[in-house]
């Protein structure tokens, strides 16, 4: 899961992290009304969507004036914004954070991810701040100072130190620049943190240190023992077939494509995708029904799939272990019943109960094209759809 | 041999009450040996109890000490199974296989670090399971698509790994040992640590290895495969058409900074004499090939 750079900062400050002084606000007014408590002469105004590169696509902007900060909200608030990271279709602005500006000397990166090989929490820091980590890995790795953190002593005020200064921290900021990480390790820990990024950590001409920005994401499985977290969930945004999906426990993710797949089981979701394009075809969706599906989880399942325009075949692909066939079977019957079935439908049932379940097909009068293996019905869904 | 289970092991079910446990217990011990494998269950509000005619004891240690189980599969819920695979790695117990879904990467991270001077190996989470054919499974996967046999299978996924099993099965190859590592980012035994068991197992002629997206396991494997491997190696990345950043159902399915693409472990396996295809329809045909 992820959240706000406003909210990611709130959670932040509480574990000693020093953040610019900041107000989320909805409205230009509130942005204006902000501006002026935070007092001082220079504003920052910065859209809050969840994707990153917003600066370059124009949603943050330094304001010198309460008029300038008028002008900037106005832009911003509701304007599409398109980054790297959402697509050419952007993301609509809908809050802002309004920040007392900060005088800036100079850059860091610090961030923090699970690292799968050493199995623990890695601590990532750079002199080069503001700039994209993965760019500075590619280009100039030797500038990112590393640290695998032991789980039990946590971040130690040593190796805190010695990152510090590795990148260059001045001396005299050394010793709030330990506290900083370490205070960063804590909330990374303590919230079920799957990334926490500051890009940049500023050194203010006063040589304070400050996160300048700040992102954080969450394991979804730890989320059950953080509802304070869950509650910043922003519903707008996310993909509506995903929030939708969601609620019946599917994992649901749209494509491009024009063959929607309804498949059981992560591996062999991905697999189909792939075989389709493999076929000179192309995936509408990654649909994982699980292990535990139930008839109305799989018409729910081709309620999501029908609502995507460009569907032109869907493409059952079931392996039934624990799962029976003959319960996708029913679970297919009673979803084309339900929804009006516009495109053709190709289905391939192998394992548990796959001849009760093939019976069930066939019984049910619908129109469906049957394969008897993986490859036989991605080359059938790929012809369909160029048909249909 | 087989790899890590026959029909000679011992084992306890650690959450054997609840509906999972039971459903599971049962069918694994319909399956080949496994009336006379599966010896114990553990819960702690139910000592005393039996399931199904199988003792149920309070502690992984007294399971062991009363039954000498060396193996154990934990069904336990989430919040409560990392604990579940500390007190079978503190018991000594020598093989733990944890089906458990969604157990927090904080958890695994503090439990991998505990396992880190202990002899105990750990597969999973969030997996399949373990089956020799014909002898013994542990775990969820359907025992009657598979046959003993010589080929031995790796994979991070469940039902991928059953389509792989039954393509195998189309050509009249049976297997040694079907491993399923799991779908999650910090888990226990990886690629390269079962590649090298196959390695050395005498009844292993060649191995199908089925990859994902995220992470570098697969990269690493098929290093350890160019330099040290005797048998052939054929394998699969699924997720060639995964959109980056997007988590793939599994947990670590996810290509983050660019990082873990299907095609990068396609290329790797690829230079270090790996067979692969690219078409998921195709791992059987691919393995016979190198017989």
């Amino acid at each position: 899961m992820k959240i706000h750079e406003y909210q990611a900062k709130q959670i932040l400050q509480q574990f000693g992290v020093v953040t610019p002084q900041g107000i989320p606000c909805f409205s230009v007014e509130e942005s204006v009304t902000a501006a002026r408590e935070l007092g001082g002469d220079v504003w920052v105004v910065k859209a809050q969507i969840y994707a990153g590169g917003r600066g370059k696509g124009g949603g943050v902007k330094v304001a010198h004036s309460l008029d300038e900060v008028r002008q900037y909200a106005s832009q911003i608030l509701n304007m599409k914004l398109v980054t790297h990271q959402t697509g050419a279709e952007g993301q609509v602005v809908r809050r802002l954070f309004i920040e007392q500006g900060v005088a800036i000397a100079k850059e860091f990166y610090i961030g923090m991810v699970v690292d799968r090989s050493s199995q623990c929490v890695c601590l990532m820091a750079s002199s080069e701040g503001g700039m994209e980590i993965e760019q500075v890995a590619a280009d100039t790795p030797e500038k990112i100072h590393k640290v695998f953190i032991d789980p039990i002593a946590g971040l130690t005020n040593q190796e805190a130190k010695e990152t510090a200064i590795k990148i260059g921290i001045p001396e005299e900021s050394v010793s709030e620049t330990v506290t900083l990480l370490r205070g960063l390790y804590q909330a990374f820990d303590q919230t079920d943190a799957s990334l926490v990024e500051i890009n940049p950590l500023s050194l203010t001409t006063s040589n304070d240190v400050i996160a300048l920005d700040a992102k954080m994401n969450f394991d979804d499985n730890g989320l059950f023992r953080h509802t304070e977290i869950l509650a910043l969930r922003d519903l707008d945004e996310e993909e509506p077939l995903e929030i939708e999906a969601s609620k019946h426990d599917l994992s649901y993710i749209p494509l491009d494509g024009n063959i929607g797949c309804l498949v059981n089981g992560a591996g062999l979701a991905m697999a189909t995708m792939d075989i389709i394009k493999l076929y000179g075809g192309s995936p509408a969706n990654f649909l994982d029904v699980g292990g535990g599906a139930t008839a109305e989880k799989v018409t729910e399942a081709f309620k999501l799939m029908l609502r995507n325009p460009e569907l032109q075949a869907i493409l059952v692909n079931i392996f039934g272990g624990i799962m029976k066939c003959d319960v996708i079977a029913e679970g297919i019957v009673m979803a084309a019943r339900e929804v009006q079935l516009t495109v053709p439908l190709i289905v391939r049932l192998e394992g548990t109960n796959v001849k009760l379940g093939k019976q069930i097909l066939e019984e049910s009068g619908l129109t469906i094209i049957s394969a008897s293996n993986m490859a036989d019905a991605a080359q059938k869904a790929v012809t369909a759809a160029a048909e249909s | 041999m087989s790899i890590l289970i026959n029909r000679n092991s011992r084992i306890m079910t650690q959450g054997i009450t609840g509906k999972t446990g039971q459903f599971h217990t049962r069918l694994c011990r319909e399956y080949a040996n496994g009336e006379n494998c599966f010896v114990a269950g553990v819960n702690p509000r139910k000592p005393g109890e039996n399931f199904e005619g199988i003792q149920i004891y309070a502690t992984v240690d007294e399971a062991k000490q009363a039954t000498g189980a060396n193996v154990s599969v934990i069904y336990v819920p989430p919040p409560f199974a990392a604990a579940a695979i500390d007190e079978a790695v503190e018991a000594g117990i020598d093989l733990v296989i944890c089906i458990t879904e969604g157990i927090p990467v904080r958890d695994m991270i503090r439990t991998r670090y505990k396992m880190k001077d202990s002899n105990t190996v750990l597969i999973g989470p969030n997996c399949p399971g373990i089956i020799t054919p014909d002898e013994v499974k542990i775990g969820i996967m359907p025992g009657y698509i598979h046959k003993k046999g010589r080929i031995g299978v790796v994979s991070r996924s469940g039902t991928l790994t059953y389509e792989a099993v039954a393509q195998l099965m189309a050509l009249g190859l049976g297997q040694s040992t079907c491993i399923g590592i799991g779908g999650d980012p910090v888990n226990g035994l990886k690629h390269i640590d079962v590649m090298k068991r196959f390695n050395e197992d005498d009844e292993t002629d060649a191995v199908l290895m089925v990859g994902e997206i995220g992470g570098t396991d697969e990269e690493e494997c098929a290093y350890w495969v160019r330099d040290n491997m005797q048998k052939p190696v054929v394998g699969f990345i699924a997720g060639v058409t995964a959109p980056p950043g997007k988590r793939m159902g599994h947990a670590g399915a996810i290509i983050s900074g660019g990082k873990g693409t299907a095609q990068e472990k396609l290329a790797v396996m690829d230079a270090c004499g790996i067979k692969v295809t690219k078409n998921p329809a195709e791992m059987g045909k691919l393995l016979k090939s190198t017989l």
